[in-house]
């Protein structure tokens, strides 16, 4: 275990005391001179077609100085598919979700926006749009929206497959398949058989802060968009793709951001308040209703899956089969293909068949929701590896132990997995306190479940100069959304052997600092961190040029001793201090800068085992969670307190989508629940502390050892609950959210069969 | 030469083999030879224009390379067709 | 438009006055009118508590309170919870146990644990979390802010935990 000097404390992050003071600026907090406040016209409709739009009435008013429709999006030429934000998605469609053509396709779907002298004008100037709808049937549920006879949201969508096109339209966007050897051969061989269906509900990242952006434009067309998003070069490419600006005349500036978890990868303002100020000439702020962040931005997929597993009685599975039908929204684009792989990815076997089916339907297109797809299909999993373990009369960490992949074995997709740490985790899990913690009462149960995430690593650059008193300015373009700027600092401080409180941070804009991928997928600290490290390697090897300056011998005769200073190798006499060195700067050719930029590439994949004590109330059906721990492999912990806070909001987000969480849809497409007294997130009433137990198996190739942390803890929840209110009132829970009522009727129908 | 991993759906084209080895410096001489050797694999991984397809990445050794089509492979590199992953 | 009010009211402990319009809420007039931008709205129905503020003394939704409301009465925001330039121990609890993420739910939460800390000197877990409840945190899974909550107590009362 290598000793940090930095690395593994819990410095007080940076920006912190701005955000306990209530100084730092989010989404909604800029504010400019002259500014116009925006609106959005939304469809009332899931499905309809729009005939006509006049605004007519809408710009006739006083204090209104602009509307913009679809029509106001400069005309497409190729149908291109673009890398965005971190969803593939043609082109085409997403100009058409930010702004709808010729058809709404979910309730929430953009129409219009006015840009007004006040929020009030500008609401009641969108009331003041009269558009003409011919509304259509509406597709709200995955296993109608695959039937032939289902209604089409587009009429040119055909199914992708690696298969035989068929060109049949449908609403499936694509089917992909993984397998190897044979699961006929491999059930055949099995002495216990586990199948099961399940169905989970769509849910929302949830993020406190609602969308919001401000765009300015100067007399000479040039750009500038404020905005809280998990990327500003994402939003940039978007703008730029959508209302047709040049890349280098648009600047994008993050401001802090309220919370993202893979909904503000996708911008829905930004392009409507460049289309404004263009239009207006001033500057238009847009900051989204809670109501609108649930009806019109992107939630996770709800799902449809069919499980199945064997194993032979001395508790070797033998083959593991599923298909799983992920809900888009209005286009093409959900997680299904990392369900298929995170599916079975802890468990070994030779015979695997899953199927994965991309599936639109009326409602808003799913974005990324951290570790997008693999909860739903995990809470399936999960519950089937438990029952086949309790089949097979076995300890289910046991079970699972005792089929764990190691470094070598494969994945979904047959390529061989590297160094993981999924068996340290089960044995810390089995050795655990809580585990074998007595657990005694009427109707309490513990359950446990496993997850894994593949995590991710792309591009970030980053660049840094010294001051002349040896502290040192960074910039970095990965915006922080729950202190990485502080986790930059500490590598950085750990590479050149100074203080924390000596390195600054910044989070730079698109002008100020090389192409950032977006800060999610788990890999801020482990790829803009790989870069800080590397950036901080540039600056020494810089520094030891001054050095030799300074000496008038050769760089190859310099080292750096972190702590110390540069010394000579050959002369023991001569040491320079880092400050020494910076305060002589000027006199040896100017500032020092250090710089790197890294495509880090697939990113370090992380395992998470939880365990999670229950008491299900029989009579209301209400399930107290009594005590959670979260396990999980996390590489090399840089700032150990984030890393906590990472798996104890994860594991909390899980905790909500499996018990509390689930979007209500009637039967015409409007969505009962958008506000957050229904759509219920947990309360700090609703948890209770989370234990985290970090197993650091550091990853080889990163220079610090770190895995990505913020999306494997988002996994396990759904499972180790459903497991656990097994184990408490004996009924298996098939369906997402397992709400009291679920809960209820299951007992019922559990009495009922005796 | 490498290793290319057939898809499931695609297997049909390769008489039921689920990996076959075939010779290219990048990825795009691996496809223009799986084809060669197995009519019909092109149509299914490229897009018209010559672009992988909307719904696949192609992974070598492991990771989606970010040069795509131009990425360099190996002599014993394995290459895989997965579906485009992200997160959140 | 409809003609504003003249509001006159004492603001983290100076005297204000500022024109609200009757159908304004004391969120926005907080914000878009007084520059306190401190103060957030995650759903303006009183849900969150992203917006909460202290109305003499009392914790409220600010987004479920009218401008004029506020007119004679005694708001604090988290700009007034310590002295500019500084921090206040439950402000520096929650900086050391890492009680924030992304840091947007803090304002309100601050507001109503300060509120809490004010009436029960020493609360228990369960009375934290209850005091708690009506301000919702997406980030942090609610422990270290219980954590950072008790610690603070703790610290401004240390004579009552003494045995």
């Amino acid at each position: 275990m290598t000793q940090y000097r930095v690395v593994g404390t819990r410095p007080v992050r940076p920006d912190g005391s701005d955000k306990v003071t209530g100084r730092a600026v989010y989404g909604a907090d800029v504010y400019l001179p002259g500014m116009l406040h925006g609106k959005v016209l939304y469809s009332p409709y899931a499905h309809a077609r729009i005939k006509s739009i006049d605004v007519s009435a809408a710009l006739a008013m006083e204090g209104v100085l602009a509307v913009v429709t679809g029509a106001d999006l400069p005309p497409m030429t190729t149908d291109e598919i673009v890398q965005l934000g971190e969803s593939a998605i043609g082109t085409r469609y997403m100009r058409d979700m930010i702004l709808a053509r010729d058809k709404a396709l979910y309730q929430g779907h953009a129409i219009a926006a006015v840009a007004a002298t006040s929020i009030h004008l500008a609401e009641m100037a969108v009331s003041a749009i009269k558009v003409e709808y011919e509304v259509l049937p509406p597709v709200l549920d995955v296993e109608y929206a695959m039937r032939p006879e289902a209604p089409l949201l587009h009429e040119d969508l055909t199914t992708r497959s690696l298969g035989q096109a068929t060109g049949r339209h449908s609403n499936i966007a694509s089917h992909m398949r993984a397998e190897r050897g044979s699961v006929e051969a491999g059930f055949a061989e099995a002495h216990v058989v586990v199948e099961r269906e399940f169905r989970t509900t769509m849910v929302h990242q949830g993020y406190i802060e609602p969308h919001a952006a401000t765009a300015q434009v100067t007399a000479d067309g040039h750009y500038t968009v404020w905005t809280t998003t998990q990327g500003s070069f994402a939003v940039r490419n978007c703008v730029s793709q959508v209302c047709g600006i040049p890349l280098g005349k648009l600047r994008v500036i993050p401001t802090e951001i309220g919370g993202g978890f893979g909904g503000k990868t996708q911008t829905y303002l930004a392009p409507l308040a460049v289309l404004l100020t263009r239009k207006s000439g001033r500057p238009v702020k847009l900051v989204m209703t809670r109501a609108e962040t649930f009806r019109s931005t992107g939630p996770t997929s709800g799902a449809y899956i069919r499980l199945k597993a064997g194993a032979r009685r001395d508790g070797t599975i033998t083959a593991l089969a599923g298909s799983m039908a992920y809900e888009a929204g209005a286009f093409p684009g959900s997680p299904v293909g990392a369900a298929v792989n995170v599916c079975f990815t802890p468990y070994k076997t030779d015979n695997l068949r899953v199927d994965g089916y991309d599936v639109v339907v009326n409602k808003p297109r799913t974005q990324a929701y951290r570790a997008p797809g693999a909860t739903n299909i995990a809470f399936a999993a999960e519950s089937v590896i438990d029952e086949l373990a309790e089949k097979l009369g076995m300890d289910p960490l046991a079970f699972r132990l005792k089929n764990a992949v190691r470094e070598g074995d494969l994945n979904t997709w047959n390529a061989k997995l590297p160094v993981i740490g999924l068996v340290q985790l089960l044995r810390a899990a089995m050795e655990s306190e809580h585990y074998s913690a007595p657990l005694s009462g009427q109707n309490r149960g513990r359950g446990v479940a496993a997850g894994f995430w593949g995590n991710w690593g792309a591009v970030s650059s980053v660049h840094m100069v010294f001051n002349h008193d040896g502290s040192i300015n960074v910039v970095e373009g990965s915006v922080d959304i729950a202190g990485s700027r502080a986790s930059m600092a500490m590598l950085v401080a750990e590479e050149l052997g100074i203080p924390f409180d000596q390195v600054n941070v910044t989070i730079g804009d698109t002008e100020m600092v090389g192409f950032a991928n977006e800060t999610g997928g788990s890999r801020t600290t482990y790829a803009t961190g790989w870069a800080c490290v590397k950036a901080a390697q540039n600056a020494i090897d810089n520094l030891r040029g001054r050095a030799a300056l300074m000496w008038e011998c050769a760089t190859d005769q310099v080292e750096y001793i972190p702590g110390k200073g540069f010394i000579s190798t050959a002369d023991a006499e001569k040491l320079l201090t880092l400050r020494e060195i910076c305060a002589k700067m000027n006199a040896t050719g100017g500032p020092v800068y250090g710089v790197a930029t890294i495509n880090a590439g697939g990113g370090a994949p992380a395992f998470a085992v939880h365990i999670a004590d229950v008491e299900v109330d029989a009579e209301t059906g209400k399930v107290d969670i009594l005590r959670y721990t979260a396990l999980q492999d996390v590489g090399t912990a840089i700032h150990p307190a984030y890393v906590e806070g990472q798996i104890q909001g994860g594991a909390t987000q899980g905790i909500g989508w499996a018990l509390h969480e689930g979007y209500v849809y009637d039967e015409q497409g409007n969505l009962k629940n958008a506000n957050f007294l229904d759509y219920r997130i947990p309360t700090a009433l609703d948890v209770p502390m989370i234990d985290t137990v970090m197993v650091e198996v550091p990853a080889p190739n990163h220079p610090y050892g770190v895995r990505g942390v913020g999306e494997a803890c988002i996994v396990p929840p759904a499972g180790a609950l459903a497991n656990a209110i097994h184990r408490a009132v004996g009924v298996r829970l098939p369906n997402l959210p397992m709400t009291p009522e679920q809960v209820c009727m299951a007992l019922v129908a559990k009495a009922e069969a005796k | 030469m490498a290793r290319v991993w057939i898809p499931s759906l695609m297997r049909d084209l390769t008489a039921g083999d689920a990996s076959v080895v075939v010779a290219g410096a990048t990825v795009r001489e691996v496809i223009a030879n799986l084809e060669r050797a197995y009519p019909g694999c092109q149509a299914r991984l490229l897009q018209p224009d010559g672009e992988v397809q909307a719904h696949i990445a192609v992974a070598v050794d492991g990771e989606v390379p970010v040069m795509g089509l131009q990425a360099k492979v190996g002599q014993n590199s394995e290459v895989h067709f997965i579906p485009p992953m992200s997160g959140g | 438009m409809p003609k504003s009010l003249i509001i006159a009211t004492k603001l983290n402990g100076q005297p204000v006055q500022f024109l609200a319009e009757p159908r304004q809420s004391l969120l926005e007039t907080l914000r878009d009118t007084l520059h306190l931008t401190g103060t957030k709205e995650g759903c303006a129905n009183g849900n969150c508590g992203a917006c909460s503020v202290l109305l003499d003394g009392r914790v409220v939704n600010s987004c479920l309170v009218l401008a004029a409301e506020a007119a004679g009465r005694e708001v604090t925001t988290v700009e007034g919870l310590a002295e500019s330039g500084k921090l206040n121990t439950l402000q520096q609890s929650f900086l050391e146990h890492a009680a924030l993420q992304c840091g947007i739910c803090t304002p309100g939460v601050l507001i109503a644990a300060a509120a809490l800390l004010e009436q029960v000197p020493h609360p228990t877990e369960e009375e934290v979390r209850q005091f708690l409840a009506g301000n919702l945190c997406r980030c942090t899974g609610y422990d270290k802010i219980v954590r950072a909550v008790i610690d603070a107590a703790d610290r401004m009362h240390p004579e009552v935990t003494q045995p």
